[in-house]
């Protein structure tokens, strides 16, 4: 699959190559038979990157002519984790860089950025729990005075004038969802009594961490590959080894992509309880067999598109960490008013 | 199929009522109660340190690195066993845990080195072997009154009785712990005979930070 969005090709083909023929970028990819297949045809200076998942090969060329002219190539492996970036004469955007830092010491910027990692968090939140009612699981009374909290949550953020103020009414929110998430749950075999981890205590938060894990993990090479530092954050408290901003910025993939994952594998069964370990004295993990159920899931939700309002076209669920850390790219460096999170439908 | 009935659920929010930042890695006390710098070093300023991490990494995956003797035959043996403490607010796993017949869990940790005479790096080890301990009798609500240091490199098996002077000064250290991690500062080098046998002493600069602390600060003339 080759993704054009922002400006930046996303090269997910496995067994492409990338070669410079002139100005213009050739990407070809062996067909059924293994002959050699021209996929797509770029002039380069579309292009303001480049980042490719895999086994995907770059010719020397291509890559000396990136490098001078300052365009972005990055490596993720497969499943997306970053693995390095091409760095040229001048590496990265020192701008960038120097805007993330410098908004994290404007409270109104922090604010605001706080205020909208949690709307897409509350948001999503919201949509999950509609959905369930319009699905009709769970008592729908509860589900009901859960979405009604939401909107209360939603109105007050709008109105929130600190970062404190803005990470109470997060904690108050999950409290409301993870209250009524056994709802959400079909098969009484899986029990959920809470969010907990360090370690997860039961399957369902076992599950959950997991996801947690690997949206976190995509979300820091994402911003990695846009040349910001996921560890400087602005929700998030800065600490030591945190991705302060990969947690920021998953806040909003949170409900709709994470949990709606894990619930969606225990209800249609495809988790049960034999993919799960409990440990002595109460840590649950998944089971080799449970990871890789879930890991399989995740990359097919990967590939699914979505409709996102900024774009025309759809966009690979994927692909969204890039296209947010993008956009927060460009609102950090002036170009965009406000960080629009996304909006699940 | 699995029995997940018969664990404690928590109600909501994190167990404990710990936040996030306040969990202590079990790791951390042993670093410590032999230099809180040491500890400061690798837990605050994320300096690696091969030794402590490659092999614990390694042995997270899996019952990779049991050394023979390390742990007693006959005895059911959890491996790299998640341990929690909702009460104390720790979190970390141990190497081993023996099983008596009785039920009662027995910690086993894994050394790189040699058996230590005595001295801080020993009671350093005791600590953090104390501390999964009160993990245990809070997992499985039972006493557990012993543990065992294994050293690698001379094959010893080190059994430690968790005595109650033992279990203050680690509750104490647990303390300590989390102030240090609460604060985020590097603690002054302890420039003592504890530097010599510190594998961070390159990245920390014991001698540099005290002679430069002496007052001619800057100076760069010999
Ligand atoms: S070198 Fe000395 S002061 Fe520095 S961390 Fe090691 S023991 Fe502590």
């Amino acid at each position: 699959m080759t993704t054009q969005l922002l400006n930046t090709l996303f090269v997910q083909t496995q067994g492409a190559y990338l070669r410079l023929d002139h100005e213009t970028l050739r990407i070809e990819a062996p067909d059924e038979d293994g002959e050699k297949e021209l996929k797509l045809r770029i002039p380069l200076h579309h292009l303001g990157g480049v980042v490719v998942f895999g086994n995907v090969l770059l010719s020397p060329y291509l890559l000396g002519q990136c490098a001078r002219d300052g365009r972005e190539v990055v490596w993720c492996s497969r499943s997306g984790r970053f693995q390095g970036r091409l760095a040229g004469p001048v590496s990265g955007n020192v701008l960038l860089r120097r805007a993330q830092h410098l908004a994290l010491s404007d409270p109104a910027i922090t604010l605001e950025l706080a205020r909208q990692f949690v709307l897409g968090k509350v948001r999503g939140a919201r949509t999950v729990l509609k959905r369930a009612l319009r699905e009709d699981t769970g008592d729908a009374a509860t589900l009901e005075a859960a979405v009604g909290a939401h909107d209360e949550a939603i109105y007050r953020l709008r109105g929130a004038d600190s970062v404190e103020t803005v990470r109470g009414e997060e904690g108050q929110a999950a409290a409301v969802y993870f209250a009524v998430f056994h709802h959400l749950i079909g098969p009484i075999d899986f029990r959920f009594d809470g969010r907990n981890r360090r370690p997860p205590r039961d399957p369902v938060n076992a599950a959950l961490s997991f996801v947690y894990t690997l949206v976190r993990g995509d979300c820091a090479a994402a911003l990695e590959s846009v040349g910001l530092d996921p560890q400087v954050g602005y929700l998030h408290v800065l600490r030591p080894g945190r991705p302060a901003l990969a947690l920021d910025l998953m806040e909003e993939f949170r409900a709709w992509w994470a949990d709606r994952l894990v619930l969606t594998l225990i209800n249609r069964k495809q988790l049960g309880l034999q993919h799960f370990e409990a440990r002595p004295g109460g840590a649950v993990y998944l089971s080799e067999t449970g990871r890789k159920e879930v890991l399989t899931a995740y990359q097919k939700r990967k590939q699914e598109t979505v409709r996102h309002r900024l774009f025309k076209e759809a966009v690979p669920v994927g692909l969204l960490p890039f296209v947010q850390a993008r956009l927060l790219a460009r609102h950090l460096r002036g170009d965009l008013d406000a960080y629009p999170p996304f909006r699940a439908r | 199929m699995n029995d997940f009935s018969a664990h404690r659920i928590q109600s909501s929010g994190s167990p404990g009522g710990w936040r996030d930042a306040e969990v202590v890695p079990i790791s951390a006390l042993q670093h410590y109660a032999y230099c809180p710098r040491q500890c400061a070093l690798i837990h605050v300023e994320q300096v690696w340190d091969e030794n402590i991490y490659t092999l614990r990494g390694r042995r997270a995956h899996g019952r990779v690195d049991t050394p023979k003797g390390m742990t007693r035959d006959g005895l059911r043996t959890e491996h790299a066993l998640p341990l929690f403490s909702d009460a104390l607010g720790l979190a970390g796993r141990a190497d081993a845990v023996e099983f008596e017949a009785d039920g009662t869990p027995f910690p086993v940790e894994h050394k790189v080195g040699s058996r230590k005479k005595g001295g801080l790096a020993r009671r350093a080890d005791e600590v953090q072997l104390c501390a999964q301990a009160l993990c245990l009798e809070e997992m499985f609500e039972r006493d557990v009154p012993a543990g065992a240091l294994y050293y690698r490199k001379s094959r010893r098996r080190h059994e430690v009785a968790f005595s109650s002077a033992l279990r203050v000064e680690t509750q104490e250290v647990i303390r300590k712990t989390r102030g240090l991690l609460r604060v985020r500062r590097l603690p002054p080098p302890v420039a003592d005979a504890r530097c010599p046998r510190c594998s961070l002493i390159e990245t920390c600069m014991p001698y540099v930070v005290e002679r430069l602390g002496d007052g001619e600060p800057n100076d760069e003339t010999p």
